[in-house]
Protein backbone atom coordinates (compact mmCIF):
# COMPACT_ATOMS: atom_id res chain seq x y z
CA UNK A 1 0.00 0.00 0.00
CA UNK A 2 1.26 3.39 -0.92
CA UNK A 3 -0.34 6.82 -0.94
CA UNK A 4 -0.95 8.28 -4.39
CA UNK A 5 -0.45 11.96 -5.20
CA UNK A 6 -1.55 13.18 -8.58
CA UNK A 7 -0.89 16.68 -9.88
CA UNK A 8 -1.58 16.90 -13.59
CA UNK A 9 -1.01 20.30 -15.10
CA UNK A 10 -1.54 19.50 -18.75
CA UNK A 11 -2.18 16.50 -20.92
CA UNK A 12 -2.79 17.05 -24.59
CA UNK A 13 -2.72 14.45 -27.32
CA UNK A 14 -0.62 15.24 -30.36
CA UNK A 15 -2.63 16.88 -33.09
CA UNK A 16 -5.35 18.18 -30.75
CA UNK A 17 -6.12 21.79 -30.00
CA UNK A 18 -7.57 21.28 -26.49
CA UNK A 19 -6.19 19.65 -23.35
CA UNK A 20 -7.62 16.28 -22.34
CA UNK A 21 -6.64 16.98 -18.72
CA UNK A 22 -5.89 20.34 -17.11
CA UNK A 23 -5.14 21.09 -13.47
CA UNK A 24 -6.34 17.76 -12.11
CA UNK A 25 -5.19 17.24 -8.54
CA UNK A 26 -6.03 14.70 -5.89
CA UNK A 27 -4.52 12.47 -3.24
CA UNK A 28 -5.28 8.94 -2.07
CA UNK A 29 -4.14 7.70 1.34
CA UNK A 30 -2.45 4.29 1.58
CA UNK A 31 -5.06 1.55 1.20
CA UNK A 32 -7.89 3.92 0.20
CA UNK A 33 -10.55 2.84 -2.27
CA UNK A 34 -11.46 5.87 -4.37
CA UNK A 35 -13.77 6.02 -7.36
CA UNK A 36 -13.49 8.61 -10.09
CA UNK A 37 -16.87 9.28 -11.64
CA UNK A 38 -17.38 11.36 -14.71
CA UNK A 39 -18.91 11.38 -18.16
CA UNK A 40 -17.48 9.27 -20.97
CA UNK A 41 -14.72 11.11 -22.75
CA UNK A 42 -13.65 13.06 -19.66
CA UNK A 43 -10.14 11.62 -19.93
CA UNK A 44 -10.50 9.07 -17.16
CA UNK A 45 -8.77 6.30 -19.10
CA UNK A 46 -6.00 8.72 -20.02
CA UNK A 47 -5.58 9.53 -16.33
CA UNK A 48 -5.16 5.85 -15.40
CA UNK A 49 -2.66 5.32 -18.22
CA UNK A 50 -0.60 8.24 -16.98
CA UNK A 51 -0.64 6.94 -13.39
CA UNK A 52 0.36 3.46 -14.60
CA UNK A 53 3.26 4.87 -16.61
CA UNK A 54 1.77 3.81 -19.96
CA UNK A 55 1.65 7.43 -21.11
CA UNK A 56 4.62 9.63 -20.21
CA UNK A 57 3.69 12.53 -22.41
CA UNK A 58 2.22 14.99 -19.88
CA UNK A 59 3.13 17.86 -17.57
CA UNK A 60 2.72 17.18 -13.89
CA UNK A 61 3.77 14.93 -11.05
CA UNK A 62 2.66 11.42 -10.15
CA UNK A 63 3.99 9.95 -6.89
CA UNK A 64 4.41 6.42 -8.22
CA UNK A 65 7.93 5.01 -7.99
CA UNK A 66 9.06 3.01 -11.05
CA UNK A 67 9.27 -0.24 -9.05
CA UNK A 68 5.76 0.06 -7.59
CA UNK A 69 3.70 -3.08 -8.19
CA UNK A 70 0.66 -1.94 -10.12
CA UNK A 71 -2.35 -4.12 -10.83
CA UNK A 72 -4.30 -2.82 -13.81
CA UNK A 73 -7.71 -4.15 -14.78
CA UNK A 74 -8.64 -2.86 -18.21
CA UNK A 75 -12.08 -2.28 -19.73
CA UNK A 76 -11.65 -5.47 -21.72
CA UNK A 77 -10.11 -8.50 -19.99
CA UNK A 78 -7.01 -8.32 -22.23
CA UNK A 79 -5.92 -11.91 -21.65
CA UNK A 80 -3.45 -13.42 -24.10
CA UNK A 81 -5.66 -15.68 -26.21
CA UNK A 82 -2.82 -18.10 -27.07
CA UNK A 83 -2.02 -18.82 -23.42
CA UNK A 84 -4.17 -20.94 -21.10
CA UNK A 85 -5.70 -19.29 -18.05
CA UNK A 86 -2.90 -20.75 -15.97
CA UNK A 87 -0.18 -19.46 -18.29
CA UNK A 88 -1.79 -16.04 -18.45
CA UNK A 89 -1.43 -15.82 -14.69
CA UNK A 90 2.10 -17.21 -14.63
CA UNK A 91 3.05 -14.66 -17.25
CA UNK A 92 2.81 -11.82 -14.71
CA UNK A 93 3.95 -13.93 -11.73
CA UNK A 94 6.45 -16.54 -12.99
CA UNK A 95 7.45 -17.92 -9.58
CA UNK A 96 3.90 -18.96 -8.72
CA UNK A 97 3.74 -22.48 -7.26
CA UNK A 98 1.00 -24.86 -8.41
CA UNK A 99 -0.88 -24.92 -5.14
CA UNK A 100 -1.13 -21.14 -4.80
CA UNK A 101 -2.28 -20.91 -8.40
CA UNK A 102 -4.95 -23.59 -8.10
CA UNK A 103 -6.17 -22.21 -4.77
CA UNK A 104 -6.44 -18.75 -6.28
CA UNK A 105 -8.36 -20.08 -9.29
CA UNK A 106 -10.71 -22.04 -7.03
CA UNK A 107 -11.28 -18.94 -4.94
CA UNK A 108 -12.45 -16.92 -7.94
CA UNK A 109 -14.67 -19.78 -9.07
CA UNK A 110 -12.44 -21.01 -11.91
CA UNK A 111 -11.20 -24.22 -10.30
CA UNK A 112 -11.64 -26.33 -13.42
CA UNK A 113 -10.40 -23.79 -15.95
CA UNK A 114 -6.62 -23.70 -15.41
CA UNK A 115 -5.87 -25.30 -18.78
CA UNK A 116 -8.64 -23.56 -20.72
CA UNK A 117 -7.89 -20.96 -23.37
CA UNK A 118 -9.49 -17.56 -22.63
CA UNK A 119 -11.64 -17.45 -25.77
CA UNK A 120 -13.50 -20.54 -24.55
CA UNK A 121 -14.55 -18.74 -21.34
CA UNK A 122 -17.57 -16.49 -20.91
CA UNK A 123 -17.03 -12.73 -20.66
CA UNK A 124 -17.65 -12.80 -16.92
CA UNK A 125 -15.12 -15.59 -16.41
CA UNK A 126 -12.50 -13.78 -18.49
CA UNK A 127 -12.96 -10.75 -16.26
CA UNK A 128 -12.44 -12.92 -13.19
CA UNK A 129 -9.12 -14.05 -14.61
CA UNK A 130 -8.21 -10.47 -15.42
CA UNK A 131 -9.06 -9.40 -11.86
CA UNK A 132 -7.12 -12.31 -10.40
CA UNK A 133 -4.12 -11.47 -12.58
CA UNK A 134 -4.04 -7.98 -11.08
CA UNK A 135 -4.07 -9.36 -7.53
CA UNK A 136 -1.55 -12.15 -8.05
CA UNK A 137 1.31 -9.67 -8.24
CA UNK A 138 0.26 -8.42 -4.76
CA UNK A 139 -0.28 -4.89 -6.04
CA UNK A 140 0.51 -1.83 -3.95
CA UNK A 141 -1.64 0.20 -6.32
CA UNK A 142 -4.71 -1.15 -8.09
CA UNK A 143 -6.13 0.70 -11.10
CA UNK A 144 -9.54 -0.32 -12.43
CA UNK A 145 -10.68 1.13 -15.74
CA UNK A 146 -14.45 0.49 -15.89
CA UNK A 147 -13.89 -3.26 -15.65
CA UNK A 148 -17.55 -4.01 -14.98
CA UNK A 149 -19.23 -2.27 -17.90
CA UNK A 150 -21.41 -4.21 -20.33
CA UNK A 151 -21.97 -7.06 -17.87
CA UNK A 152 -25.36 -8.24 -16.73
CA UNK A 153 -26.22 -7.34 -13.16
CA UNK A 154 -25.69 -10.74 -11.46
CA UNK A 155 -22.29 -11.08 -13.14
CA UNK A 156 -21.29 -7.56 -12.16
CA UNK A 157 -22.47 -8.17 -8.58
CA UNK A 158 -20.42 -11.32 -8.30
CA UNK A 159 -17.37 -9.44 -9.58
CA UNK A 160 -17.95 -6.66 -7.01
CA UNK A 161 -17.91 -9.34 -4.31
CA UNK A 162 -14.78 -10.87 -5.74
CA UNK A 163 -13.00 -7.51 -5.90
CA UNK A 164 -13.81 -6.74 -2.28
CA UNK A 165 -12.86 -10.22 -1.18
CA UNK A 166 -9.47 -10.04 -2.93
CA UNK A 167 -8.84 -6.52 -1.63
CA UNK A 168 -9.26 -7.65 1.97
CA UNK A 169 -5.94 -9.58 2.06
CA UNK A 170 -3.68 -7.21 0.19
CA UNK A 171 -5.35 -3.83 0.78
CA UNK A 172 -3.97 -2.10 -2.30
CA UNK A 173 -4.55 1.60 -2.73
CA UNK A 174 -7.34 1.45 -5.29
CA UNK A 175 -8.54 3.84 -7.96
CA UNK A 176 -11.70 2.83 -9.82
CA UNK A 177 -12.80 4.76 -12.87
CA UNK A 178 -16.47 4.46 -13.77
CA UNK A 179 -19.42 6.40 -15.09
CA UNK A 180 -21.82 4.33 -12.98
CA UNK A 181 -22.52 6.31 -9.80
CA UNK A 182 -24.23 3.40 -8.07
CA UNK A 183 -21.25 1.16 -8.68
CA UNK A 184 -19.01 3.82 -7.17
CA UNK A 185 -21.29 4.20 -4.14
CA UNK A 186 -21.38 0.45 -3.62
CA UNK A 187 -17.61 -0.02 -3.75
CA UNK A 188 -15.65 3.10 -2.82
CA UNK A 189 -14.82 4.96 0.39
CA UNK A 190 -14.64 8.21 -1.49
CA UNK A 191 -15.82 9.51 -4.84
CA UNK A 192 -14.17 12.18 -6.94
CA UNK A 193 -16.53 13.64 -9.49
CA UNK A 194 -14.79 15.00 -12.55
CA UNK A 195 -16.07 17.33 -15.24
CA UNK A 196 -16.06 16.80 -18.97
CA UNK A 197 -12.71 17.15 -20.70
CA UNK A 198 -10.48 18.77 -19.68
CA UNK A 199 -11.31 16.81 -16.52
CA UNK A 200 -11.17 18.62 -13.18
CA UNK A 201 -12.35 17.46 -9.77
CA UNK A 202 -15.68 19.18 -9.21
CA UNK A 203 -16.69 17.35 -6.03
CA UNK A 204 -14.83 15.24 -3.47
CA UNK A 205 -17.44 13.14 -1.69
CA UNK A 206 -16.83 10.73 1.21
CA UNK A 207 -19.13 7.70 1.14
CA UNK A 208 -20.31 7.05 4.71
CA UNK A 209 -22.55 4.10 4.09
CA UNK A 210 -22.39 0.91 6.14
CA UNK A 211 -20.81 -2.17 4.55
CA UNK A 212 -21.52 -4.62 3.09
CA UNK A 213 -23.32 -2.63 0.43
CA UNK A 214 -24.96 -3.87 -2.72
CA UNK A 215 -25.46 -1.84 -5.83
CA UNK A 216 -29.22 -2.37 -5.72
CA UNK A 217 -29.68 -1.53 -2.02
CA UNK A 218 -32.27 1.12 -1.27
CA UNK A 219 -29.59 2.93 0.71
CA UNK A 220 -27.46 3.29 -2.43
CA UNK A 221 -30.39 4.49 -4.47
CA UNK A 222 -31.15 7.09 -1.80
CA UNK A 223 -27.55 8.26 -1.65
CA UNK A 224 -27.51 8.59 -5.42
CA UNK A 225 -30.72 10.62 -5.45
CA UNK A 226 -29.45 12.90 -2.69
CA UNK A 227 -26.19 13.53 -4.47
CA UNK A 228 -27.88 14.39 -7.72
CA UNK A 229 -30.29 16.69 -5.91
CA UNK A 230 -27.57 18.54 -4.00
CA UNK A 231 -25.35 18.90 -7.02
CA UNK A 232 -27.50 19.33 -10.09
CA UNK A 233 -24.37 20.16 -12.09
CA UNK A 234 -23.43 16.49 -11.76
CA UNK A 235 -26.62 15.47 -13.49
CA UNK A 236 -25.21 15.71 -16.99
CA UNK A 237 -23.78 12.28 -17.64
CA UNK A 238 -24.52 10.42 -14.44
CA UNK A 239 -28.14 9.35 -14.42
CA UNK A 240 -27.62 5.67 -15.06
CA UNK A 241 -28.08 5.83 -18.80
CA UNK A 242 -25.95 8.70 -19.98
CA UNK A 243 -27.43 10.96 -22.65
CA UNK A 244 -25.40 9.99 -25.67
CA UNK A 245 -25.67 13.49 -27.14
CA UNK A 246 -23.47 14.92 -24.43
CA UNK A 247 -20.86 12.20 -24.57
CA UNK A 248 -17.59 13.20 -26.12
CA UNK A 249 -15.56 10.65 -27.98
CA UNK A 250 -12.79 9.12 -25.89
CA UNK A 251 -9.49 10.29 -27.43
CA UNK A 252 -7.79 6.92 -27.27
CA UNK A 253 -9.36 3.81 -25.89
CA UNK B 1 -15.15 -24.55 -46.89
CA UNK B 2 -16.60 -27.84 -48.00
CA UNK B 3 -19.00 -27.70 -50.92
CA UNK B 4 -22.63 -27.39 -49.94
CA UNK B 5 -23.76 -30.62 -51.55
CA UNK B 6 -22.40 -34.03 -52.54
CA UNK B 7 -20.27 -36.35 -50.42
CA UNK B 8 -16.88 -34.96 -49.35
CA UNK B 9 -13.84 -37.07 -50.15
CA UNK B 10 -11.22 -37.52 -47.44
CA UNK B 11 -8.45 -34.92 -47.77
CA UNK B 12 -5.77 -37.58 -48.32
CA UNK B 13 -7.71 -39.10 -51.22
CA UNK B 14 -8.03 -35.74 -52.94
CA UNK B 15 -4.35 -34.87 -52.40
CA UNK B 16 -3.11 -38.23 -53.66
CA UNK B 17 -5.73 -38.57 -56.40
CA UNK B 18 -4.79 -35.35 -58.17
CA UNK B 19 -1.13 -36.35 -58.06
CA UNK B 20 -1.84 -39.80 -59.53
CA UNK B 21 -4.00 -38.29 -62.23
CA UNK B 22 -1.20 -35.95 -63.32
CA UNK B 23 1.24 -38.89 -63.36
CA UNK B 24 -1.12 -40.98 -65.50
CA UNK B 25 -1.48 -38.15 -68.02
CA UNK B 26 2.30 -37.81 -68.21
CA UNK B 27 2.74 -41.56 -68.69
CA UNK B 28 0.20 -41.60 -71.53
CA UNK B 29 1.76 -38.63 -73.28
CA UNK B 30 5.28 -40.09 -72.99
CA UNK B 31 4.14 -43.47 -74.33
CA UNK B 32 2.41 -41.75 -77.22
CA UNK B 33 5.40 -39.55 -78.21
CA UNK B 34 8.05 -42.17 -77.50
CA UNK B 35 10.84 -39.57 -77.53
CA UNK B 36 13.98 -39.61 -75.28
CA UNK B 37 13.35 -35.92 -74.61
CA UNK B 38 10.17 -36.82 -72.71
CA UNK B 39 10.96 -39.80 -70.50
CA UNK B 40 7.97 -41.54 -68.95
CA UNK B 41 7.41 -41.35 -65.18
CA UNK B 42 8.09 -45.07 -65.07
CA UNK B 43 11.55 -44.55 -66.57
CA UNK B 44 12.17 -41.71 -64.13
CA UNK B 45 11.25 -43.89 -61.14
CA UNK B 46 13.54 -46.67 -62.39
CA UNK B 47 16.39 -44.17 -62.73
CA UNK B 48 15.61 -42.77 -59.28
CA UNK B 49 15.82 -46.23 -57.73
CA UNK B 50 19.02 -46.94 -59.59
CA UNK B 51 20.64 -43.65 -58.56
CA UNK B 52 19.56 -44.14 -54.98
CA UNK B 53 21.04 -47.64 -54.82
CA UNK B 54 24.14 -47.39 -56.94
CA UNK B 55 24.61 -43.71 -57.73
CA UNK B 56 25.59 -40.71 -55.67
CA UNK B 57 22.13 -39.13 -55.51
CA UNK B 58 21.97 -39.34 -51.73
CA UNK B 59 25.33 -37.62 -51.39
CA UNK B 60 24.35 -34.73 -53.65
CA UNK B 61 20.88 -34.53 -52.14
CA UNK B 62 22.33 -34.23 -48.65
CA UNK B 63 24.78 -31.52 -49.74
CA UNK B 64 21.92 -29.52 -51.22
CA UNK B 65 19.70 -30.08 -48.19
CA UNK B 66 22.44 -28.86 -45.85
CA UNK B 67 22.79 -25.68 -47.87
CA UNK B 68 19.02 -25.21 -47.94
CA UNK B 69 18.83 -25.73 -44.16
CA UNK B 70 21.65 -23.30 -43.43
CA UNK B 71 20.33 -20.60 -45.77
CA UNK B 72 16.80 -21.11 -44.44
CA UNK B 73 17.86 -20.80 -40.79
CA UNK B 74 19.96 -17.71 -41.44
CA UNK B 75 17.36 -15.94 -43.52
CA UNK B 76 14.53 -16.65 -41.06
CA UNK B 77 16.54 -15.49 -38.03
CA UNK B 78 17.89 -12.36 -39.67
CA UNK B 79 14.64 -11.64 -41.52
CA UNK B 80 12.47 -11.94 -38.39
CA UNK B 81 14.85 -9.82 -36.32
CA UNK B 82 15.14 -7.00 -38.86
CA UNK B 83 11.45 -7.27 -39.81
CA UNK B 84 10.40 -6.82 -36.16
CA UNK B 85 12.78 -3.92 -35.77
CA UNK B 86 11.54 -2.16 -38.91
CA UNK B 87 7.93 -2.80 -37.98
CA UNK B 88 8.28 -1.32 -34.51
CA UNK B 89 10.73 1.53 -35.06
CA UNK B 90 9.89 4.36 -37.42
CA UNK B 91 13.52 5.42 -37.61
CA UNK B 92 14.74 1.94 -38.46
CA UNK B 93 12.10 1.66 -41.14
CA UNK B 94 13.00 5.02 -42.69
CA UNK B 95 16.69 4.18 -42.63
CA UNK B 96 16.41 0.70 -44.13
CA UNK B 97 13.41 0.91 -46.43
CA UNK B 98 15.20 1.98 -49.63
CA UNK B 99 17.91 -0.60 -49.05
CA UNK B 100 15.18 -3.23 -48.59
CA UNK B 101 13.52 -2.33 -51.89
CA UNK B 102 16.91 -2.52 -53.60
CA UNK B 103 17.64 -5.95 -52.11
CA UNK B 104 14.16 -7.22 -53.03
CA UNK B 105 14.85 -6.43 -56.66
CA UNK B 106 18.43 -7.65 -56.84
CA UNK B 107 18.51 -10.69 -59.16
CA UNK B 108 19.70 -13.95 -57.56
CA UNK B 109 22.35 -14.25 -60.24
CA UNK B 110 23.88 -10.91 -59.25
CA UNK B 111 24.11 -11.75 -55.54
CA UNK B 112 25.59 -15.13 -56.47
CA UNK B 113 28.27 -13.64 -58.71
CA UNK B 114 29.14 -10.93 -56.19
CA UNK B 115 29.36 -13.40 -53.29
CA UNK B 116 31.53 -15.86 -55.22
CA UNK B 117 33.88 -13.13 -56.43
CA UNK B 118 34.15 -11.25 -53.15
CA UNK B 119 34.17 -14.21 -50.75
CA UNK B 120 35.48 -16.97 -52.98
CA UNK B 121 34.13 -20.17 -54.45
CA UNK B 122 33.29 -21.67 -51.08
CA UNK B 123 30.42 -22.82 -48.88
CA UNK B 124 30.12 -19.50 -47.00
CA UNK B 125 29.65 -17.60 -50.22
CA UNK B 126 27.08 -20.09 -51.51
CA UNK B 127 24.93 -20.06 -48.36
CA UNK B 128 25.23 -16.30 -47.99
CA UNK B 129 24.19 -15.72 -51.60
CA UNK B 130 21.05 -17.79 -51.05
CA UNK B 131 20.22 -16.17 -47.72
CA UNK B 132 20.60 -12.69 -49.20
CA UNK B 133 17.87 -13.54 -51.68
CA UNK B 134 15.42 -14.71 -49.03
CA UNK B 135 16.08 -12.20 -46.23
CA UNK B 136 14.37 -9.21 -47.92
CA UNK B 137 11.10 -11.07 -48.52
CA UNK B 138 11.10 -12.37 -44.94
CA UNK B 139 11.68 -8.84 -43.65
CA UNK B 140 8.78 -7.53 -45.72
CA UNK B 141 6.42 -10.22 -44.38
CA UNK B 142 7.43 -9.90 -40.74
CA UNK B 143 7.35 -6.11 -40.87
CA UNK B 144 3.66 -6.29 -41.79
CA UNK B 145 3.06 -8.55 -38.80
CA UNK B 146 5.02 -6.30 -36.46
CA UNK B 147 3.00 -3.28 -37.55
CA UNK B 148 -0.24 -5.10 -36.78
CA UNK B 149 0.72 -5.98 -33.18
CA UNK B 150 -2.11 -5.48 -30.70
CA UNK B 151 -1.26 -2.30 -28.76
CA UNK B 152 -3.64 -3.27 -25.95
CA UNK B 153 -1.82 -6.51 -25.24
CA UNK B 154 1.54 -4.75 -25.39
CA UNK B 155 0.23 -2.42 -22.65
CA UNK B 156 -0.46 -5.48 -20.48
CA UNK B 157 3.21 -6.41 -20.85
CA UNK B 158 4.24 -2.90 -19.92
CA UNK B 159 1.99 -2.56 -16.86
CA UNK B 160 3.02 -5.95 -15.50
CA UNK B 161 6.70 -5.20 -16.23
CA UNK B 162 7.47 -8.25 -18.31
CA UNK B 163 11.13 -8.57 -19.28
CA UNK B 164 11.99 -7.99 -22.93
CA UNK B 165 12.61 -11.69 -23.41
CA UNK B 166 9.19 -12.64 -22.01
CA UNK B 167 7.47 -9.91 -24.03
CA UNK B 168 9.08 -11.22 -27.20
CA UNK B 169 8.22 -14.82 -26.44
CA UNK B 170 4.69 -14.52 -25.11
CA UNK B 171 3.36 -11.26 -26.53
CA UNK B 172 5.11 -10.56 -29.81
CA UNK B 173 6.05 -13.87 -31.42
CA UNK B 174 2.61 -15.50 -31.03
CA UNK B 175 1.13 -12.55 -32.90
CA UNK B 176 3.53 -12.88 -35.81
CA UNK B 177 3.49 -16.69 -36.04
CA UNK B 178 1.13 -16.60 -39.04
CA UNK B 179 3.55 -14.28 -40.82
CA UNK B 180 6.51 -16.46 -39.88
CA UNK B 181 4.73 -19.59 -41.13
CA UNK B 182 3.81 -17.94 -44.43
CA UNK B 183 7.37 -16.78 -44.80
CA UNK B 184 8.75 -20.23 -43.97
CA UNK B 185 6.56 -21.91 -46.58
CA UNK B 186 7.35 -19.57 -49.43
CA UNK B 187 10.92 -19.39 -48.18
CA UNK B 188 11.57 -23.09 -48.45
CA UNK B 189 10.36 -23.06 -52.05
CA UNK B 190 12.36 -19.99 -53.02
CA UNK B 191 15.53 -21.12 -51.28
CA UNK B 192 15.77 -24.51 -52.90
CA UNK B 193 15.30 -22.99 -56.33
CA UNK B 194 18.09 -20.52 -55.73
CA UNK B 195 20.40 -23.09 -54.13
CA UNK B 196 20.39 -25.07 -57.37
CA UNK B 197 21.37 -22.03 -59.43
CA UNK B 198 24.20 -21.28 -57.04
CA UNK B 199 25.41 -24.87 -57.08
CA UNK B 200 25.37 -24.82 -60.86
CA UNK B 201 27.39 -21.64 -60.80
CA UNK B 202 30.02 -22.27 -58.19
CA UNK B 203 29.97 -25.64 -56.42
CA UNK B 204 31.24 -29.07 -57.39
CA UNK B 205 28.58 -31.06 -55.56
CA UNK B 206 24.86 -30.84 -54.88
CA UNK B 207 21.82 -31.35 -57.06
CA UNK B 208 22.41 -28.12 -58.99
CA UNK B 209 25.91 -29.25 -59.93
CA UNK B 210 24.61 -32.65 -61.09
CA UNK B 211 21.79 -31.08 -63.10
CA UNK B 212 24.41 -29.03 -64.94
CA UNK B 213 26.17 -32.20 -65.99
CA UNK B 214 22.93 -33.94 -67.03
CA UNK B 215 22.08 -30.86 -69.07
CA UNK B 216 25.31 -31.17 -71.02
CA UNK B 217 24.42 -34.78 -71.88
CA UNK B 218 20.75 -34.07 -72.56
CA UNK B 219 20.01 -36.70 -69.88
CA UNK B 220 16.44 -35.65 -69.06
CA UNK B 221 15.61 -38.86 -67.21
CA UNK B 222 18.28 -38.08 -64.62
CA UNK B 223 17.23 -34.42 -64.41
CA UNK B 224 13.68 -35.53 -63.59
CA UNK B 225 14.82 -38.26 -61.20
CA UNK B 226 16.88 -35.76 -59.17
CA UNK B 227 14.03 -33.26 -59.22
CA UNK B 228 11.60 -35.91 -58.01
CA UNK B 229 13.91 -36.84 -55.15
CA UNK B 230 14.05 -33.28 -53.94
CA UNK B 231 10.34 -32.65 -54.44
CA UNK B 232 9.64 -35.70 -52.27
CA UNK B 233 11.78 -34.24 -49.50
CA UNK B 234 10.01 -30.87 -49.66
CA UNK B 235 6.56 -32.50 -49.57
CA UNK B 236 7.66 -34.56 -46.57
CA UNK B 237 8.87 -31.47 -44.71
CA UNK B 238 5.57 -29.75 -45.45
CA UNK B 239 3.52 -32.70 -44.23
CA UNK B 240 5.62 -33.74 -41.23
CA UNK B 241 6.90 -30.39 -39.98
CA UNK B 242 5.06 -27.34 -41.25
CA UNK B 243 1.46 -28.58 -41.19
CA UNK B 244 1.63 -30.13 -37.67
CA UNK B 245 3.43 -27.00 -36.43
CA UNK B 246 0.67 -24.85 -37.87
CA UNK B 247 -1.98 -26.94 -36.13
CA UNK B 248 -0.15 -26.75 -32.81
CA UNK B 249 0.32 -22.99 -32.94
CA UNK B 250 -3.34 -22.42 -33.79
CA UNK B 251 -4.77 -24.67 -31.07
CA UNK B 252 -5.96 -21.74 -28.98
CA UNK B 253 -8.35 -20.38 -31.58
CA UNK B 254 -11.91 -21.00 -30.34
Amino acid sequence: MIPLDVTLEHKRYAGRTADTLTGLEFRLGAGDFVAIVGPSGAGKTTLLKIIAGLDRNYEGRISVAPETRIGFVFQEPRLLPWLSVEDNLRLVQPDLDDKTLLDALARVGLGGSAKTFPLRLSGGMQRRVSLLRAFLIRPELLLLDEPFISLDMPTAESLYDLLQDLRRDIQPTTLLVTHDLREALALADRILFVSRAPAQVILDHAVDLPRPRRRDDAVIARAQAELLEQHPELLAGLRGSSPSGSVLAEPIA
Amino acid sequence: MTPAQGPTLPAAVVRLGSLLLALAAWQLLAAHLDDPLLPSPFAVVLRLIHDLRDGDLLFHLSRTLLRVAAAFAISMLVGVAIGLWMGRSRTANLALDSLLVLMLNLPALVTAILCFIWIGLNETAAVLAVALNKIPTTITNIREGARALDAQLLQVGEVYRLSSARRLRYLVLPQIYPYIMASARSGLALIWKIVLVIELLGRSDGIGFKLGIFFQFFDLTSVLAYTAAFAAVVLTIEALVLRPLDRRLNGWRA
